[in-house]
């Protein structure tokens, strides 16, 4: 450290004054990367100017408060920040895209969207439902069992933040392949085996424990995600809307509740926006935190009564940041300024100084505000429940941030300096990259075929891995991500959160990064309209989404053009399906040094059942019965699961027509509403023959299918035909008897009767030519999709 | 005694998490139905003003070792009087999933010679190792001890989710057989996995999804009066619940779970 820059004071602890009044822009670097600050020398620049007005040098703990602060994890400089493209510009990914699209939808049941550490719609008898999706990529990649259960224990915290009881959780992962050549790993990249057992482990360890279920999810495959594990947590609660209290006011006592602080996620959000290296392991092991689900557990009941009896006037979880960005958070919030004593944070152990007390990211802690005439009341909640709580200090008029360590003064800033940071200008490029579509000959044996699609990572059962999540505790889970007997794969999960309602809520999602490859747009539309139709498949409605994105270092601009493209797509498809974002989070400098993340863009769906008697499930219910395919195919194989099987990527990425998939989903949820389907599965990876093999195998029943019945455009060829992943397309199952009515409602509609249940159980389908083309036993399906992740050996 | 007299009390701790669930069950029935933090229990509470003592699921304490030990040495330590009294008087106690085995633990189940002062089985890791989730076959073996389930027939195959990590009942390797013996001739064996058809599991995998010695998902002590099962019967109480619901042209109105609570609740009112 060199003295001249970095100056002790006469302090038992340490706690240095930086000496940037005089520092050259070199030496701001160098202070910047001494600190670990990742701050920028526009940033550092700026910080010198303010101090330079306050005629003074500042502390380490104000600059490590500053640079958290202003973090991409924290401030979302990328979102929020400007962007050159071709000549344009462009103030505000979030705003000029995603938030856009919400506001113009404006729907009357969104409660509170991009507000708070989660947003909130309104459901049922007073009650709102509160949902939250985070990604946890870089701690997973360095410690894939911790990184993944403080992911779920962060996100799970930032349902609480809102006043919910967590109810269920969500889990979308991202590996590369489990096969990977062990040679092939570079230093410091652990292998996709590891890294999805530990990941795995550490999301059962946490929800299981909590006791809340995990009832949706993905795994996918993808090479790019060997150097850059992509964990998407999500969580959903449930709050009395009239509990929803965010009043803080200057006087009202800061209290710190939970676990202990210590060491543990210290520069986690500095971390968190930078690439990967060979190094990070070593550098950055104690940005991972350590988990407790079952401290959360009780802060979690502790919180739910001082809610219930309206004692606290805010509350927020301690996450990136930690304090620094929960006490100057809530400030900033309630237009107040902030003191706080450091010297009375719990510790775990003795001899942190002061700025790590305050940026540390200690797990299982929240912040609330107190009316002090409550504080007493607050306090014995706390302690009832064995949880550590302290007031650690006070909102105050003044709008300074000042921080003491036992007396001494440490921090003092002002409040709209720290919120203020300088607003980034980027620049985007869009590539244009030439795809061209595979020339091969149509396989001889489709049967075949169908078994390694059933067999392929990204289609193949995951429930080795769903059986070790508990989906059921609470007792509320009534359509369950795995089916009945065979444990077929539902499209969706639903819920029934209130004892006095048979109102559900229905949780999908939707990913498809291979499209990315082509082109990001389309991968949005594709995975918004993934989201909504799997939704749509089990009865849900009155749609609303979540973004997480999971994107390489947008400091490359062909990065961001990419990213710029997918927001577009976002924009246009919420428009198409008036399905509002309410919450999103993003993830980027996702790099290592196997290059950068495919781009990857998760949406989350969270719509309503009316009655849960009316919920659909995927499973084939009775031979006789008659199969429709609803929606238009196309020769979209572009990035599909079957060119990836031949060696291909290709360049016809499946589109999405909004309008007419608006009008398809209408009719096919009216059908569900007057009971009129039997059973329903949506066509996704894998296309038309993975999704009726799933329906037969889960309900026990054959299917005898005619590919020439299939609505399109130039479908020639079987085998495009079977495996095209268009989007907007299911397949339902109709008795006899609704026929009639069924047609009837269809009409003008894309919708096709294409076969029948049969009692034989075998999924037989005729070619377009009206030759057999796939003739296979049930049991031997459902083989071929339980074998790969069985964990058998 | 009344029906709406009944008080039952559902006990909680740090990390137990299937409380609200089998409060609702209880409550669903028609009896008075509490969940009290034991904290709670000790300083404000009487547990004799309960007529049925509930341990639910979860993760007591964290289970970081032995599932369910460190709450049952805890109990022991702060609560053993009015536990031994509630024994005494045949008060009935359901412990489920770390409730087993927290009893198991404290030596209340199977308590052959009646509460022991160690434990004298174990509920163990799972074989195939692992935390699974998923819905089983039971077969009711008991002869009509069991206060908790005297109501089902005998032979009767019923179903409930299981969601645990350690279910393996083992008792020591030399003792087994002897052990086994006594409980069969004192008809303490109530659940036994088995398949659809009835036919039990014999340690067969995944019918019996644990390992668990004789098949064994459930038993109660010699009087009857206490009983433990690593299934979840508050998981199984309504039709939504079911895995198969959206199959069936007609839904009864419950599941298998309920017979549970029915029972015991049917053996209170009986007496006066």
């Amino acid at each position: 450290m060199n003295d001249n820059l970095f100056i002790h004071r006469k302090t038992s602890y340490a706690l240095y004054e930086v000496a940037l009044a005089k520092a050259t822009n070199q030496q701001l670097v160098e202070i910047s990367n001494e600190l670990a600050l990742g701050s920028s020398l526009q940033e550092m620049k700026s910080i010198q100017t303010y101090f330079k007005k306050e005629d003074r040098n500042p502390t380490d703990v104000e600059l490590q408060t500053i640079s958290q602060t202003w973090s991409e994890h924290c401030y979302h400089k990328t979102f929020k920040g400007r962007i050159r493209l071709d000549g344009k510009e462009i103030d505000s990914l979030f705003k000029t895209y995603i938030a856009k699209a919400t506001k113009e939808i404006n729907p009357p049941w969104c409660f509170s969207v991009f507000e708070d550490n989660a947003g909130i719609v309104r459901f049922d008898k007073g009650y709102g439902i509160a949902v939250k999706v985070e990604t946890h990529n870089h701690p997973s990649a360095v410690e894939p069992f911790g990184g993944a259960a403080t992911g779920v224990g962060g996100v799970i915290r930032d349902i609480l933040g809102v006043w919910a009881d967590p109810i269920a959780c969500t889990d979308v992962l991202g590996f590369g392949p489990l096969d990977y050549d062990y040679n092939k790993l570079p230093a410091g990249v652990k292998h996709p085996k590891y890294v999805y057992m530990g990941v795995t482990a550490g999301i059962s360890a946490y929800g299981n424990n909590m006791g809340i279920p995990t009832v949706n999810g993905a795994i996918y495959f993808d090479d790019s995600y060997t150097g850059n594990v992509t964990v998407y947590c999500g969580c959903i609660g449930l709050l009395p809307l009239n509990k929803f209290i965010k009043n803080a006011k200057p006087e009202h006592a800061i209290v710190l509740a939970g676990g202990k602080t210590g060491r543990d996620g210290i520069h986690g959000v500095t971390f968190a926006s930078a690439e990967l290296t060979e190094k990070s392991e070593e550098i950055s092991r104690p940005a991972v935190q350590i988990a407790d689900p079952i401290e959360e557990e009780k802060v979690k009941r502790a919180l739910i009564e001082i809610r219930d009896l309206l004692l606290a006037s805010s509350t927020t979880d301690l996450g990136g940041g930690g304090l620094s960005s929960a006490v100057g958070e809530t400030a900033e919030k309630f237009d107040c300024g902030a003191t706080v004593e450091l010297g009375k944070v719990p510790l775990k152990y003795q001899g942190l100084a002061p700025w790590e007390v305050y940026i540390s990211e200690s797990q299982e802690r929240m912040l609330l505000t107190v009316p002090p005439e409550n504080l007493e009341r607050v306090m014995a909640i706390f302690e009832k429940e064995d949880v550590e709580a302290t007031a650690i200090g006070k909102l105050t008029t003044e709008r300074r941030l000042q921080l003491n360590f036992h007396d001494e003064k440490v921090a003092d800033m002002d409040m709209t300096f720290l919120f203020n940071p300088c607003k980034s200008m980027k620049t985007a490029t869009l590539e244009t990259l030439s795809f061209t579509e595979p020339t091969f000959p149509e396989p001889e044996n489709l049967t075949e075929t169908l078994m390694q699609l059933l067999s392929a990572p990204n289609i193949a059962s995951k429930e080795s891995v769903i059986r070790t999540y508990d989906h059921e505790v609470k007792g509320n889970t009534t359509l369950k991500p795995l089916q009945g007997e065979y444990a077929g794969p539902n499209d969706a999960a639903v819920l029934k959160p209130l004892d006095d309602s048979w109102k559900g809520l229905a949780i999908s999602c939707g990913m498809n990064p291979n499209y990315g490859k082509i082109d990001a747009y389309w991968m949005a539309a594709s995975a918004i309209d993934e989201a909504v139709r799997n939704n749509i498949a089990v009865g849900g409605r009155r749609i609303a989404l979540l973004d997480n994105f999971t994107w390489g270092n947008p400091e490359k601009p062909e990065r961001l053009g990419s990213l710029v493209r997918a927001c577009q797509a976002c924009y246009d498809f919420a428009k198409a399906f008036r399905t509002p974002f309410i919450s999103g989070k993003d993830s980027l400098y996702n790099e290592s040094p196997l290059g950068p993340v495919t781009p990857t863009l998760l949406i989350t769906a969270i719509g309503i059942v009316p009655n849960i008697q009316f919920t659909t499930s995927m499973d084939l219910k009775a031979p006789g019965n008659l199969l429709y395919v609803v929606g238009e195919t196309f020769n979209e194989l572009g990035g599909s699961e079957y060119y990836k099987l031949k060696g291909y990527l290709g360049a016809s990425v499946p589109k999405v027509k909004g309008a007419k998939a608006k009008r398809t989903f209408k009719a096919v949820t009216k059908a569900i509403d007057l009971g009129l389907i039997k059973s329903c599965h949506d066509l996704s990876e894998g296309g038309l023959a993975v999704a009726a093999a799933e329906m037969a195998f889960a309900g026990g029943y054959g299917l005898e299918l005619d590919l020439g019945k299939v609505p399109g455009k130039a479908l020639e060829r079987n085998d495009f035909v079977l495996f095209s992943e268009s989007n907007s397309r299911f397949l339902v199952e109709v008795s006899e008897k609704d026929r009639q009515e069924f047609e009837a409602l269809m009409k003008g509609k894309t919708c096709s009767k294409i076969g029948k249940v049969t009692k034989d159980e075998k999924l037989l389908i005729h070619g377009l030519n009206r030759k057999i083309v796939v003739d296979a036993s049930l049991a031997e399906l459902r083989r071929s999709w339980k074998k790969t992740l069985s964990g058998e050996p | 005694m009344k029906l709406e007299e009944i008080k039952v009390c559902v006990m909680r701790v740090g990390g137990t998490n299937c409380d609200s669930e089998t409060q609702r069950a209880f409550q669903e029935l028609g009896v008075q139905a509490e969940t009290l933090h034991v904290n709670e229990l000790i300083k404000r509470r009487n547990l004799l003003d309960y007529q049925v003592l509930v341990f639910p699921g979860g993760f007591s304490f964290g289970d970081y070792v032995r599932s369910g030990v460190i709450f049952a040495r805890w109990l022991s330590a702060k609560l053993d009087k009015e536990i031994e009294t509630f024994v005494d008087e045949g008060r009935p106690i359901l412990g489920i999933c770390n409730g087993f085995q927290i009893l198991v633990e404290y030596g209340l189940l199977p308590g052959l010679e009646g509460v022991s002062t160690y434990p004298e089985a174990t509920l163990t890791t799972n074989e195939p190792q692992g935390f699974k989730c998923q819905w089983v076959y039971l077969k009711h073996e008991n002869k009509g001890k069991c206060a908790f389930t005297n109501k089902i027939p005998a032979g009767k195959v019923v179903r409930m989710p299981i969601a645990h990590g350690e279910g393996r009942l083992l008792f020591p390797k030399e003792k087994e057989q002897e052990m086994l013996a006594k409980l069969n001739n004192n008809d303490m064996v109530v659940f036994r996995y088995c398949d659809k058809n009835g036919n039990i599991a014999d340690g067969k995998y995944p019918a019996n999804p644990n390992g668990s010695f004789y098949d064994i998902a459930g038993i109660c002590n010699r009087d009857g009066n206490i009983f433990g099962l690593m299934p979840h019967p508050e998981r199984a109480m309504y039709w939504w619940q079911q895995p198969d619901w959206t199959r069936q042209q007609q839904m009864l109105q419950y599941g298998d779970g309920k017979l549970i609570f029915q029972s015991i609740i049917d053996n209170l009112t009986k007496k006066c």
